[in-house]
């Protein structure tokens, strides 16, 4: 489904992204880990397309598509979700008014009908009973005033309303008590199916004790250092990231 | 900025250079100004011999005046003797013959507001035959007010029907010396509304200028004159979401409101003004002086405005408080974009006991722009129990514009109970790329972000005006951001 070939990246001249490759197959969970700086944000921000980064060399290619041709509004419709790890407030902007334009920006590519209010307001809160919200979420400002856990939950939200193909999670689990991520995770898993495929980009090891990685990768300096299974989060829970690098090194 | 001096100070000598007086010289006055060019607009219009004395009195003290200079915008000189101060309506044969010889663009905008077809041309100033589908409409409007006892016509046809009434009235909230402009309008203004509301009606509809007959050509002095006689209720919509294409460079209007005891008044407006092409050229100078007296006790006084045209906008739709228990409010969303200036806000007066004003202002400003909120919240000592909510919300759209508030707060009143909040933000290019990372695309997300910041203010007016400003600022600010 995602093909990133020995691409490099930048982001005001210096470079971040120092050859990394990363084959997602349909049906897939993979998770991205490493120590801060290694790279994890960056790769999620260049797959959405944000324009602060720029790509030098590599390619990378979703269902067919040249992806680094795509504006960031163009990936999302395709299917592409950025569950991001500092959502940003909207103050004035309802909730709802923006989850609804999303999806019917979605539906008008797919050549589908605008969703009626009625249909739109039915679907939003069966997901949000799923992942523990209240509907009066839907009534306020973007992000508004939510605590850092509220703001979480909302991207899962919205990534359940929009059903992507492929969904990456930039630190989604961070700042979570238990019973967040616990919720984060079961919508995270809900949306797990053959034709799907998610990338958990994590620091810790905690969330993958809910969501089962297939794949596991080690980020450092821009590469990938270690691929494995699960197993290798155990690892380096254990050992720590110093190892990797190490390991890298030598 | 050279460039900008010299696009400004083309756009001062422009109207000459297409020298609209010389074909209808019978029709139009030579530039300039003296008691003689009063004495004849006066007779133009048959006018009673008490406005000619009141025209001139203005006169007179416009003379001894200066054109203000403290408000946050910069404009080359005008030179008040350079402007012809009657013209008659342009005549057929020097209009755009069809729509085909009307500028594209202007047209692509009609399209983008959804405007119907007769409307555009009437827009645009294409010379139409005079049958248009709103005329029967209008005598039906007309109709149904004339039974509600409601009077509603040009101001021209008022001082010549209801001359008492334009007596009594006229001058009586904004007085002739009031200001620069105010006094230049009260000695030369071309033509307005008039509205008068009887006791205890409520007027059946909504008023518009766009309903009324003879709109066309009110020329730059605009007057309008609207008075709610006791325990009345009216509401007015000025203007209209189209940008009006108008020869006429200066406008200083004068907007006065009378609300009697238990009356209520609400005055919407959308103004969509030429604001000049993007560098600036061309744009409308509008220098207004809107008020409202709360005369009586117990009545409302509300303004709701958006803004979004005109090169140069002055404006402060006020409120005077008289009548104890009076309410003034003000709403208002300004939208400057390229090199538009605006320098706008509002008065709320205490004077009686218990009065309330509050203040909404929403400003928002892209391109090169400069804005500014400017509001005086004065209580006087009597007014017991005074009370005042501002709230004054500034977005910012780039790098290169600017949003300026001046909140003055005069309290003479111990008791009385006044809060300001002020914000400015900008849209930030993480709310939108997060926009556009759910599939948005850039332009519906300044829409969507604007149309948020201004929801207070949309909520107050009409529905189907509110459903126009939507469209109308996502017009105004195309392009904003990129």
């Amino acid at each position: 489904m995602l093909q990133i070939k020995d691409i490099h990246a930048t982001i005001g001249g210096s470079e971040i992204l120092r050859g990394l490759s990363l084959d997602v197959a349909a049906g897939e969970v993979h998770a991205i880990m490493g120590p801060n700086g290694s790279g994890k944000s960056t790769l999620a921000q260049v797959v959405a397309g944000h324009s602060d980064y720029e790509v030098t060399a590599g390619s990378v290619t979703y269902r067919d598509i040249d992806l680094l041709d795509l504006e960031p509004e163009e990936r999302a419709r395709e299917g592409i979700f950025l569950g991001f790890q500092y959502p940003v407030e909207i103050p004035g902007v309802n909730n709802a008014v923006l989850l609804r334009s999303a999806l019917n920006a979605k539906r008008k590519h797919q050549g589908l009908d605008e969703i009626d209010a009625f249909e739109f307001l039915k679907l939003a809160k069966e997901k949000m009973a799923m992942l523990g919200m209240d509907p009066k979420f839907l009534n306020r400002g973007v992000n508004e005033g939510f605590s850092g856990g509220e703001k979480k939950r909302n991207e899962i939200l919205q990534m359940a309303m929009l059903e992507p193909s492929l969904a990456i999670l930039d630190e989604t689990d961070s700042g979570l008590d238990i019973d967040a991520l616990r919720a984060v995770a079961e919508g995270v898993n809900a949306l797990r199916s053959p034709d799907r495929a998610i990338v958990l980009v994590t620091h810790y090891q905690r969330l993958l004790d809910y969501v089962e990685p297939d794949h596991v990768h080690v980020l450092s300096e821009g590469r990938i250092v270690r691929s494995g299974d699960k197993t290798l989060a155990l690892e380096l829970e254990d050992k720590g990231y110093d190892w990797v690098r190490e390991a890298a090194n030598g | 900025m050279a460039t900008e001096q010299e696009n400004l100070e083309q756009l001062v000598n422009r109207r000459y250079e297409h020298g609209f007086v010389t074909d209808i010289a019978t029709e139009s006055l030579p530039p300039g100004l003296d008691e003689g060019v009063i004495r004849a607009i006066s007779a133009r219009k048959n006018e009673p011999e008490f406005m000619l004395e009141w025209r001139l009195r203005a006169y007179r003290q416009w003379l001894d005046m200066k054109e203000p200079e403290w408000a946050h915008v910069h404009y080359p000189p005008i030179d008040f003797q350079d402007i012809s101060y009657f013209a008659a309506p342009k005549s057929d044969e020097d209009r755009p013959k069809s729509l085909d010889e009307v500028d594209p663009k202007l047209l692509e905008t009609y399209d983008k507001l959804g405007i119907p077809l007769h409307e555009r041309a009437r827009l645009a100033g294409v010379a139409v035959d005079a049958v248009f589908d709103s005329v029967s409409v209008a005598t039906t409007f007309k109709e149904k007010l004339s039974e509600a006892g409601v009077i509603f016509c040009s101001f021209s046809e008022a001082v010549r029907e209801h001359p008492e009434l334009v007596r009594k009235y006229l001058g009586s909230v904004v007085p002739q010396r009031d200001n620069f402009y105010a006094a230049l309008n009260s000695a030369v203004f071309s033509d307005g509304s008039f509205v008068y509301v009887p006791k205890g009606v409520r007027c059946p509809m909504e008023l518009s200028t766009y309903f009324r007959i003879n709109a066309a050509n009110t020329g730059q002095f605009e007057r309008t004159l609207i008075v709610a006689d006791e325990g009345s209720y009216v509401s007015y919509l000025e203007g209209c979401t189209a940008p009006m294409r108008d020869e006429n460079q200066l406008h200083a209007a004068v907007v006065e409101l009378v609300a009697l005891g238990d009356a209520e008044i609400k005055y919407s407006t959308v103004q969509n003004w030429y604001p000049g092409d993007e560098e600036g050229k061309g744009g409308i100078y509008n220098f207004v002086t809107k008020r409202g007296d709360c005369r009586g006790a117990n009545s409302k006084i509300s303004w709701t405005q958006v803004e979004t045209g005109s090169a140069i906008t002055w404006k402060y739709p006020s409120c005077i408080l008289r009548g104890d228990n009076s309410v003034g409010e003000f709403y208002s969303v300004a939208v400057t974009n390229n090199y538009q200036q605006a320098d706008t806000g509002t008065k709320m007066i205490h004077i009686g006991k218990n009065t309330s004003s509050t203040i909404v202002s929403k400003g928002i400003s892209a391109g090169r722009a400069q804005q500014a909120y400017r509001g005086l919240v004065r209580v006087m000592p009597q007014a017991q129990g005074a009370r005042n909510h501002t709230q004054c919300d500034s977005l910012l759209i780039g790098k290169e514009c600017g949003a300026h508030t001046f909140p003055y707060m005069e309290i003479k009143n111990p008791g009385a109970k006044v809060e300001h909040e002020a914000t400015t933000s900008k849209i930030s290019a993480n709310q939108l790329f997060y926009c556009r990372q759910r599939g948005i695309s850039e332009e519906d997300a300044v829409n969507l972000i604007v149309n948020g910041f201004c929801k207070e203010v949309f909520k107050e007016l009409p529905m189907e005006f509110a459903v126009e400003a939507q469209a109308l600022l996502s017009v105004s600010l195309e392009g904003a951001v990129g």
